[in-house]
Formats: structure tokens, C-alpha cells, sequence
């Protein structure tokens, strides 16, 4: 019983401190605003309320439309490459011992050393885009899908060979469910990765979209705009991974 | 792994060998790539004539400042969020978010704040470097065996001797793969902000000969950052061997 109440205790306690995070971002927030002016920032109320004015304008949809666009394409060739790489990495060692410090080394270059040349090869437009999202995207899918694979237990493959499984039957019935909640939160890096590499490129050479509203808000020196379009693509990206990271635990719970 | 070894120099030498003959046959126009060998004479020569150097101090002093910060801060509020669990349980969730939110969309904040110079880029390397080497500093200090406390108690070990000779060693390799991070993450910030905006600094020479379709300094450029970032994670590679191999080859 006590346990029960303490769970719940404990639970209330965690959401109070919660509220009480966000109340201290928004009074931080609110002090720059008293301290900087509003040459420099937006404060919080008339940001929000702005932001919400923005997603009653007109041309704010169609940038959020390519935007998504793109990154979602981007999202599917990601987690679709990068899991059917990852599966031949992790099933096979040479190859995984081989190609892993490669993927490390490109995780940690600075990608957007990249984007000139990815403009040259696909011009400017929605193709650069999402080459953009997928390579920030696709690396991380890999290397979690890889070792994921890779530590399943050996038991369990050594079963499914005296059961005569086909390769199918392996992929579908014993390494698929055995290393998804591994798999699992590669996407949800890959989700976040593929957002920011989709943006950034939007940042860096395009006509529309989310990235492009963010640089030309730059040009028009609007504080409000910058602010506005910086809090709901924080507010979405926040709430995304919230979801995803939901869905992550219960089912490593499961596991 | 000698089989691996070989087959990784065998595909990354291949490649570059596949690149050189589709650049030198036509098959990749000269305006989208040039060949790799010409990557190289052109880098050789951007760092001989010594017109790379005022950029390179830029970025590197700028990656300087972001990193030391980030490890700095990082360690400490890691401790402190160690030291008070309630904090941390109420920042936990949004650690775990942190990092899905693009840190460049807070750029152009950073530029109309302190206007067109060093300090934006700084602020966002270190921005997306210092949660990494939060969350590395808890995880470490979150595995150090409780059997060692003990030890310091019974040997009773004053509380900055149990700091310096059990708990820093033991959350050690942890903490050490924060600063790897901080250090590759401060790079991106940095070079990509560079990239987005700015008036000085590789990223910034790079979208520069980009848009004076100058590909010879692009890909000597682009060859320089991936060589020079490459170089740093080896390095902090064999380090970080050479510090676990020291403790019992774990």
C-alpha cells in the first residue's frame, strides 16, 4: 500500500518540479528581455502568442509543407538504408569490425563541410535537402542497428540454426524482435539528426521552408519572427522525442 | 583484426582511386568534384602560402574556448546534479530531449544578441558540446562501484582524498568519452555556424569558395577538415586505449 502511495507521491513531486523548470526558463526569459530590451529579445508572452498567430498565417503552412517534405523522405531512406546496412554489419563480423571506425570517424566530422558539395551533385532544392537529412541521419541508424545485432545472444541464433530457419525466417522472427528496442533508439536519433540536418541545410541554400523563414527573419532583423519560429521548432522537436522516447522505454522495458 | 584492417584501407583507398578516375575520365564534371589528387597539391599549397592561417586561429581558438567551457561547466553541474538527485530528476528528461533540438535555430538569436563576431559560434559550440559531457560526467559518477566508497570510508579517507584517488579515477574512462564528445561536438557548432553566417573561419571559407565556385580551395578545404578532425579522433582514440590498458586492459 505505502509503496503505492509513494509512487504516487513521488510522481507528483516530479511533475511539480517540472512546472516549476519550465516557470524558471520562462522568469530567466523574461529578466534577459528586462536586461537586453527588445532590440534583442521577444519576451515570452508576446513570443508565444506570436508563435501562435503564426500558425493561423498563410504562408507559414506551405514552408512547413516542404519542410516536412523533405525531411520526411529523408527519414525514410534514412532508416530504411541505415537499418539494411546496419543488419549486414552487425550479421557479418569482418565486415562490422571493418566498416564501424568509418562510421565513427563520419559521425563526428562536421557534416556541413559537406553540404557544398552535395549542392554541386543535386542543385539547390528538396533533392540536397534530404541527401542533407540522410547523411546526419542514416549514421546513427546504422551503428545502433549494427550493434544491436551484434551482441544479440549467440543461444538464440545457435537455436534458430538447429531449427532450420530460413534467412528470412531468422531476420523476421529471432534478430528483428531481439534487437529492436536497440534498433528502436537508433531511429529516434536518426529522427532528431535528420531534423537538424534538414533545417540546417534549409538554413544554408534553399528558396522555402522552415530554415529558409529562419535566415530571411535573420535579413528582416525580426527578433519576434526568429524567436517565434525557434520556440515551435523546439516545441515540436521536443514533443517528437518525448513520444519517441516513450515508445523507446516500454520497450526496452519489455525486453 | 588484420582482415579488417585491410578491407577498410582496401575500400577507403578504392574509393578515392574510383573518384580520381571518374573525375580524370569526365564522367564527374570539374564544376561538381576535381579529383582527389588535386584536393591534395591544392590543400598542400593553401597551408604552404600560409592564406589558410587567420581562418584556421579563428576556428580553432573559437573550438578552443567552446571546448574548455563545455568541460568545465559540463563536469561541474554534472557533479552537482549528482549531488542533488531531485534536480537531476527533473533535468533528466530534458537531457534526453536536448539534443533533438536543432541548436543552429538558436543562431540567429545568438547574432542579434552579440552581434556578427566570434561569440555567437562560440556560444553554439559550446551549447552542443556541454550536455554531452553532462550526461558522460553522471554516467560516470553514477558507475562508480559502491564497494570503493566503502573502501575509502573504512581507510577513512578525507572527502577531497576520496574524490581525487577513488571516485575521479574510477569515473575516469566515462568522463574522458564526455570530452571526446565535447571536442567533436564543439567542432560541429563552431564550423557549422561558420557555415550559416559569419565573416571569418574554415566554414565560412568553405561557403565562401562555394559561392565563388572556387572548387579547387572547396574540396581542399573540405579535404583539410575531414583529415584534421580525423587526425584529433585517432589521437583521442590511442589515448583513450592507452588509459583503459593502463587500468587492466578492460
Amino acid at each position: 500500500m505505502s509503496t503505492i502511495a509513494d509512487r504516487l507521491w513521488r510522481r507528483w513531486i516530479g511533475v511539480i518540479d517540472t512546472v516549476l523548470l519550465v516557470g524558471f526558463f520562462i522568469l530567466v526569459w523574461q529578466i534577459l528581455y528586462e536586461i537586453a530590451g527588445a532590440v534583442a529579445l521577444s519576451p515570452p508572452i508576446a513570443t508565444i502568442r506570436y508563435a501562435i498567430a503564426l500558425l493561423g498565417s498563410a504562408d507559414f503552412w506551405p514552408n512547413v509543407f516542404l519542410t516536412f517534405r523533405a525531411f520526411g523522405i529523408a527519414l525514410v531512406i534514412s532508416i530504411g538504408g541505415g537499418l539494411a546496412l546496419g543488419l549486414l554489419l552487425g550479421l557479418n563480423r569482418l565486415l562490422g569490425e571493418a566498416y564501424e571506425p568509418v562510421l565513427v570517424a563520419f559521425y563526428t566530422v562536421p557534416k556541413v563541410a559537406f553540404y557544398p558539395v552535395i549542392l554541386l551533385f543535386f542543385g539547390i532544392g528538396v533533392a540536397a535537402e534530404v541527401a542533407f537529412g540522410v547523411i546526419h541521419g542514416v549514421v546513427p541508424v546504422v551503428i545502433f542497428t549494427m550493434n544491436a545485432v551484434a551482441t544479440i545472444k549467440p543461444v538464440l541464433l545457435k537455436m534458430s540454426r538447429s531449427l532450420g530457419l530460413s534467412r528470412w525466417q531468422l531476420m523476421t522472427t529471432v534478430v528483428m524482435p531481439a534487437a529492436l528496442p536497440e534498433i528502436f533508439t537508433g531511429f529516434r536519433v536518426g529522427f532528431s539528426l535528420t531534423l537538424v540536418g534538414t533545417l540546417l541545410s534549409e538554413m544554408f541554400g534553399s528558396r522555402a521552408g522552415l530554415g529558409y523563414m529562419l535566415m530571411q527573419a535573420i535579413g528582416l532583423n525580426s527578433v519576434r519572427l526568429i524567436m517565434s519560429l525557434t520556440l515551435l521548432i523546439v516545441v515540436f522537436a521536443v514533443i517528437a522525442n518525448g513520444l519517441l522516447l516513450l515508445v523507446d522505454k516500454r520497450l526496452h522495458h519489455r525486453a | 583484426m588484420r582482415g579488417a584492417w585491410l578491407l577498410r584501407l582496401a575500400t577507403v583507398g578504392g574509393t578515392v582511386l574510383i573518384l580520381e578516375l571518374l573525375c580524370r575520365v569526365g564522367i564527374i564534371a570539374g564544376f561538381t568534384m576535381i579529383p582527389p589528387s588535386q584536393m591534395a597539391t591544392g590543400l598542400f599549397q593553401l597551408l604552404v602560402s600560409g592564406t589558410l592561417l587567420p581562418d584556421l586561429k579563428t576556428t580553432l581558438s573559437g573550438v578552443a574556448i567552446a571546448v574548455a567551457a563545455a568541460i568545465l561547466i559540463g563536469f561541474l553541474t554534472g557533479a552537482l546534479l549528482h549531488a542533488v538527485p531531485r534536480l537531476r530528476r527533473t533535468l533528466d528528461p530534458f537531457f534526453a530531449s536536448y539534443y533533438a533540438v536543432p541548436v543552429w535555430a538558436f543562431y540567429p538569436l545568438c547574432i542579434v544578441l552579440f552581434g556578427l563576431n566570434d561569440v555567437p559560434k562560440v556560444i553554439i559550440g559550446f551549447l552542443y558540446a556541454v550536455v554531452a559531457m553532462i550526461v558522460n560526467t553522471l554516467n560516470g559518477l553514477d558507475r562508480v562501484p559502491p564497494v570503493l566508497r566503502k573502501l575509502a570510508r573504512t581507510h577513512q579517507m578525507s572527502r577531497g582524498a576520496t574524490v581525487l584517488l577513488i571516485i575521479l579515477p574510477s569515473a575516469a574512462p566515462h568522463i574522458f568519452t564526455g570530452v571526446k564528445l565535447a571536442i567533436a561536438y564543439a567542432f560541429i557548432g563552431v564550423v557549422g555556424s561558420e557555415f550559416i553566417l559569419a565573416n571569418a573561419g574554415i566554414g565560412y571559407q568553405i561557403s565562401f569558395a562555394y559561392n565563388n565556385f572556387d572548387n579547387v580551395i572547396l574540396y581542399s578545404l573540405i579535404l583539410f577538415i575531414i583529415v584534421f578532425v580525423s587526425a584529433i579522433n585517432l589521437f583521442l582514440y590511442s589515448w583513450e586505449r592507452a588509459i583503459l590498458q593502463r587500468r587492466g586492459g578492460r
